[in-house]
């Protein structure tokens, strides 16, 4: 919402308004954004009023080209070349004069052209800097003031433009008058309210026939006025408001009743009543009912959407637009051959009141957010509609000429204001502060409620606004009236906070609340920044991948039909069209980056992320919707929790390039499948559980390079390299490695059971076996383990041989055996039965050798 | 190397007279001076201390000699063969220092060598900064929650006082999940559901911070993420008022700004306070000078939000409050484009360390 500093101060009491910054900052502290200050054009020199006396056009040229002669004070007149066609002679005009300088340091000088000496400028809205309007030059209503007068404070161009951000509690502050009285409350200055100060005469009938058959009309107001002229131009003064408050003027009936609304909050809608057909109707659309708009949009409108109508159908999308059907026309644009030979039309004017929610849903529904439905949506004042409709009608007969008929349409009622009541006490007690006797009640009126005070005892004391009737000893309750126009204060916390910021959030003082002694972070956090402080270190980084997943990298992933990663949840309306799907897995996101950074010249790349992925129930209970007066039962909210997707927390990491740099010490180390095992392996002991490695075929990964982690037999997740028609489809760097772990399925260690250290020397004993290469390392290493009993501490591969020594499909793996005894030196005797034992376990188990 | 041995006789009669061990001991010192390494000096070692060196030699002949001689020359042969003994140990001394020296000397490498050979990791410093934060209010006392990414419309709207047809529910641009905007699945626009969750799920008091991701239809540009992470807090207790969120905020902004920062507080609006407030925070650091920064939102929780998580607003009060953290670092680091923490570039995360 835009406010002209001069507009303000006429609403403000009389002494002037303080400079613009401290105008902006006692809006800030009663809780208005300032989105902007518009400064004045930066204009200098002579800028007067002109009338023009002679018109020549000039011919033979490439464009149309005036000469003009403007009388530019009581005698003297300058001849001026203008390429604008707008105006006649007679009209009143803008001139810079030479010497002057418009925005933009666009410095005016008198010059030859066109064959003649130009003294000056004609200037338009736009040359001005007050207005977007360049098709013409500004053309000034007649009367506005004469040749020769300083222009400057006629156009307003010292005036300085603040523009608030109005929150959408505060419907009122969408005009004017609830922005000035905002003001006047932040710096106790004296407020004229502009509705009152009109005169709502007492009418003789209806103006107009009108039938609210919808609740959401709550009142609908109707004036009449017969006999405007539509031509007639709003005064300058006007213009320049609207203007300054960012609306273009279009006519004079337009231009009144955006001047209304501007200065009272009141949206307005103008009909020709000529063109009205019998009585209006208030209703809900029909079954394949269209309405063209003013915009000319033909709209085809929704069993919801709110209407004005009349016999010939829908007129209006209520609260939000017009019909184009019923639009104040010039004679020109009237098919029907109306208005009279006079020009003068009846103009009916309507103030309306109707459900915000209606209106919000309707604006929303047809995508018009328009500047009457962002008011009715967050509220109008309901008393308003009479006043608006004379403020609109007493503008009209005063510029546009006619008369006001004598009816007055007044259908619907506003509702009656609900007092809120609350201990006297509540603000102070809310905001840590003891206010001065008195704050409460003198805010309360301030903003509009009027108060009463109750006793303990019961007795009743009116006029809140008598000073410092908080002292009063036994008063127990305050009772505030909200005014019309505050429908949003319904709570005793609603009141609070206009006690608070009328008083100051300034003079709250700091406490620091002492909170009962917490547990610190959970296990499950804990372990989370274990985990990712863990890959870090171990020279992953950490990124931070969109969830948002394009559907067809499912493809590119070689994931059959049935693959559960393929159901995913659906975004309605993803910013990304191609990508409208949530991942299932961390992989898409990490390997997008991966490929981001290899584009951008980074070749060694090793990425992790932690976040939650997304996994929709195959059969999902619908989602409850409780009732918000009450916690909701336990049943609806583990139907909330049975109705989300589950959403466990993952870790993945993905690497590509050489993992061991290449330098002066030697070749670098390319990242392979191991890496990736070796990724999630630490995940493991980050989180202090022992993954289990065991051999795996899963999309994405090389089906002869994929682990699966297990903790015991459940699978966790899968690391390896990913399968080569994946890199490809993806543009992968080769062999790109990968691995996904469900850190919610690892169990939580927070208790971990101290181990027994034997102060006796171990005995190391070497055995290489000899098993079919399918026997994994890692099932040959826990067998031993099983087999050497207690006595085995460690079982080590240090060596991996296949070749003709052991012959075709078969592999021979070394390991180191320790073994150690808790309470005394073992013999080798002692030791090599144990490895006896561990060997024939593994023979027994796998049909593994010694190799001799 | 082995000319003692040719000076003295060990057989003869005379060898345990001074003048024989005077030039014995001559002799070894003469030699061990001469040993130029370490393994020279043991070359020559047997010559003068070894079994059949002389001086051993004519203490093994002592005993042919009468009782009072023999006291004698037993003095004056364990003197001269002390004396051979410490020439040994000097010059041992001496060479063991010289070779130590020279080994160290030929050991020196160039140390400014890198050793960049295994990559360097790091945390994001959205991480980074979450947990910062987080640990903050541990430290007074204050727990830590999460929740769903996935959340409910009542959750994240409802229990919140966003009326149905609240315009608040419009501001926050929201992504729909599911077939319509009535399926009741969003992706949470804000932390605030888990302060509704923490609230019906804990014991009261509650004092609790949620660090989290959110999501908001903004396209992405400098300034805009539709990807975004909060910390918000809430505090609900007997006897909760502004002062105490105003010095939650305080204590808040110290930690994370310095101790000379502080906050203040503008009136505003949002559903689930009332009254609410946008804070600004005092940073000492601002680029151009110190000065206020607007730093997210706050105000004592609305009755509403209290009454949908079945705590009784005539008993209980509280405070919220919620920041977010890719504002919170641009400003702090001096980030100049928000897309510089979501790209994932890993120049600029290492840049944070680990």
């Amino acid at each position: 919402m835009r406010v002209p500093m001069s507009w303000l101060a006429e609403l403000v009491g009389g002494s002037g308004l303080p400079a613009a910054d401290e105008v902006g900052e006692a809006f800030v502290r009663v809780g208005f954004e300032i989105e902007d200050v518009h400064r004045g054009p930066e204009i200098t020199g002579a800028l007067v009023v002109g009338r023009v006396r002679d018109i020549e056009e000039l011919t033979g040229l490439k464009k149309p080209i005036r000469w003009c002669q403007v009388q530019v004070g009581p005698e003297a007149a300058n001849g001026i070349i203008c390429g604008a066609r707008n105006f006649a002679v007679g009209d009143l005009v803008v001139v810079a004069l030479p010497g002057a300088v418009l925005p933009g340091g666009f410095a005016i000088s008198a010059r030859r052209t066109y064959g003649h000496v130009s003294d000056g400028m004609i200037a338009s809205a736009k040359e001005l800097g007050i207005g977007a309007d360049h098709a013409g030059i500004l053309v000034l209503p007649p009367g506005s003031a004469e040749p020769g007068a300083q222009a400057r404070p006629l156009l307003g161009v010292d005036d300085t433009v603040i523009e608030l951000n109005v929150n959408p509690d505060r419907g009122y502050c969408f005009s004017l008058r609830g922005l000035a009285r905002e003001f006047a409350c932040a710096t106790d200055a004296d407020y004229t309210d502009p509705a009152a100060r009109v005169e709502v005469p007492d009418a003789n009938g209806d103006a107009w026939p009108v039938r609210l058959d919808d609740p959401a009309c709550v009142r609908f107001v109707g004036r009449r006025v017969d006999g405007v002229d539509p031509a007639a131009p709003a005064p300058w003064w006007m213009q320049r408001r609207l203007l300054a408050a960012g609306m273009r003027p279009i006519s004079l009936v337009v231009d009144v009743t955006n001047y209304v609304m501007l200065e009272l909050g009141q949206p307005l809608h103008a009909y020709d009543a000529a063109r009205l057909t019998g009585g209006i109707v208030v209703r809900r659309a029909r079954a394949g009912e269209t309405l063209r708009t003013l915009d000319g949009v033909d709209r085809t409108l929704r069993p919801d959407d709110l209407l004005i109508t009349d016999d010939s159908g829908p007129i209006g999308l209520a609260g939000v637009m017009g019909g184009a059907s019923t639009e104040i026309a010039l004679p020109a644009a009237r098919p029907d051959g109306t208005p009279g030979p006079d020009g003068r039309i009846d103009v009916l004017v309507e103030a309306a009141h109707f459900s915000p929610p209606v209106i919000a849903r309707g604006a929303r529904r047809h995508k018009l957010p328009s500047e009457a439905s962002r008011r009715f949506e967050r509220t109008v004042d309901p008393a308003l509609p009479p006043v608006a409709a004379e403020r609109a009608a007493l503008l009209l007969v005063a510029h546009g000429g006619g008369t006001i008929a004598a009816g007055r349409t007044d259908a619907g009622a506003a509702p009656a204001p609900v007092p809120v009541r609350m201990p006297l006490d509540t603000p102070d007690r809310v905001a840590g502060v003891a206010y001065a006797p008195g704050a409460t009640v003198r805010r309360l009126g301030q903003v509009g409620c009027s108060v009463e005070l109750v006793t303990a005892d019961g007795t009743v004391v009116p006029d809140g606004g008598v000073g410092d009737v908080g002292g009063v000893g036994g008063v127990d309750l305050v009772v505030a009236t909200p005014p019309s126009w505050r429908p949003d204060l319904e709570l005793p916390a609603d009141l609070v906070e206009e006690v608070l910021r009328l008083e100051g959030l300034d003079v709250i003082p700091s406490v620091l609340p002492a909170a009962p002694p917490g547990r610190g972070l959970t296990p499950a956090q804990l372990r989370r920044r274990a985990v990712s402080r863990g890959l870090a270190e171990a020279g992953y980084v950490e990124v931070l991948p969109f969830p948002f997943v394009d559907p067809s990298v499912w493809d590119a992933f070689g994931l059959a039909p049935d693959d559960v990663r393929r159901r995913t949840v659906h975004v309605l309306n993803p910013l990304d069209a191609d990508r409208p799907e949530l991942g299932t897995t961390l992989l898409p996101g990490l390997l997008d980056m991966l490929v981001r950074n290899r584009s951008r010249g980074l070749a060694d790349v090793a990425l992790y992320t932690v976040g939650q992925v997304v996994l929709p129930h195959a059969n999902p209970v619908p989602m409850p919707d409780p009732v918000v007066d009450r916690r909701p039962t336990d049943a609806e909210i583990a139907q909330i929790d049975a109705a989300l997707p589950a959403q466990p927390l993952h870790v993945g990491a993905v690497l590509a390039g050489d993992r061991d740099a290449r330098g002066w010490w030697g070749a670098g180390r390319a990242a392979g499948w191991a890496d990736a095992v070796q990724a999630a392996k630490l995940v493991g002991s980050a989180a202090g559980v022992e993954l289990r490695v065991t051999t795996a075929t899963l999309a994405p990964w090389h089906p002869g390079r994929c682990a699966a982690l297990r903790v015991g037999d459940w699978v966790v997740g899968h690391a390896g390299e990913l399968h080569p028609k994946v890199v490809e489809a993806l543009g992968l760097p080769s062999r790109t490695c990968a691995m996904e772990l469900d850190l919610d399925a690892l169990p939580l260690r927070d208790a971990r059971p101290a181990p027994r250290i034997s102060p006796y020397p171990p005995i190391a004993v070497d055995v290489a076996l000899v098993a079919a290469a399918d026997v994994s390392a890692a099932k040959l290493a826990d067998t031993l383990l099983d087999g050497g009993g207690d006595l085995l501490e460690d079982v080590r591969l240090f060596d991996v041989y296949t070749g003709a020594q052991v012959g075709a499909g078969k592999r021979s793996l070394a390991f180191n055996l320790r073994f150690r005894a808790a309470d005394r030196t073992l013999t080798n005797e002692e030791a090599n039965a144990a490895r006896d034992a561990a060997v024939a376990l593994a023979t027994e188990r796998h049909a593994a050798t010694l190799r001799s | 190397m082995t000319e003692g041995t040719d000076v003295m006789n060990p057989l003869h009669p005379a060898a345990q007279g001074p003048h024989v061990l005077e030039a014995a001991v001559d002799a070894a010192r003469a030699a061990f001076a001469g040993a130029a390494d370490l393994a020279a000096l043991a070359a020559v070692k047997p010559a003068h201390l070894g079994d059949r060196a002389p001086l051993l030699l004519a203490r093994r002949e002592l005993g042919t000699l009468p009782g009072p001689e023999r006291a004698d020359a037993g003095k004056r042969v364990n003197a001269a063969r002390q004396q051979v003994q410490e020439a040994f140990d000097a010059r041992r001394e001496v060479l063991a220092v010289e070779r130590d020296a020279r080994v160290l000397a030929e050991e020196a490498v160039d140390v400014t060598l890198p050793w960049d050979r295994t990559p360097r990791g790091a945390r994001h410093p959205l991480t980074q900064i979450s947990e910062h934060i987080v640990d903050v209010f541990v430290a007074m006392g204050w727990e830590v929650a999460e929740g769903p990414e996935v959340e409910s419309s009542w959750l994240n709207f409802d229990a919140l006082n966003f009326g149905k047809d609240h315009p608040a529910r419009t501001m926050q641009d929201t992504f729909y999940l599911g077939d319509s905007e009535t399926s009741g699945t969003v992706l949470r626009t804000h932390t605030s559901p888990v302060q509704v969750r923490s609230l019906l799920e804990r014991d009261l008091p509650v004092y609790v911070v949620c660090p989290g991701r959110t999501f908001r239809t903004d396209a992405l540009d400098a300034t805009h993420t539709p990807v975004f992470h909060q910390v918000e807090g809430i505090a609900i207790d007997r006897g909760l008022t502004m002062a105490h969120l105003k010095g939650t905020l305080d204590a808040f902004a110290r930690a994370m700004f310095g101790t000379t920062s502080k906050i203040r507080m503008r009136p505003s609006y949002f559903p689930f306070t009332e009254p609410s407030a946008e804070p600004d925070v005092w940073f000492p650091q601002k680029k151009g000078g110190a000065g206020w920064v607007e730093w997210g939102g706050c105000g004592m929780v609305h009755p509403n939000v209290l009454r949908a998580a079945g705590v009784d607003p005539r008993v209980y009060s509280g405070f919220a409050f919620g920041m977010g953290l890719e504002r919170t670092l641009m400003f702090r680091n001096g980030i100049p484009d928000m897309r510089d923490m979501v790209e994932g570039d890993v120049r600029f995360s290492r840049a944070f360390g680990v």
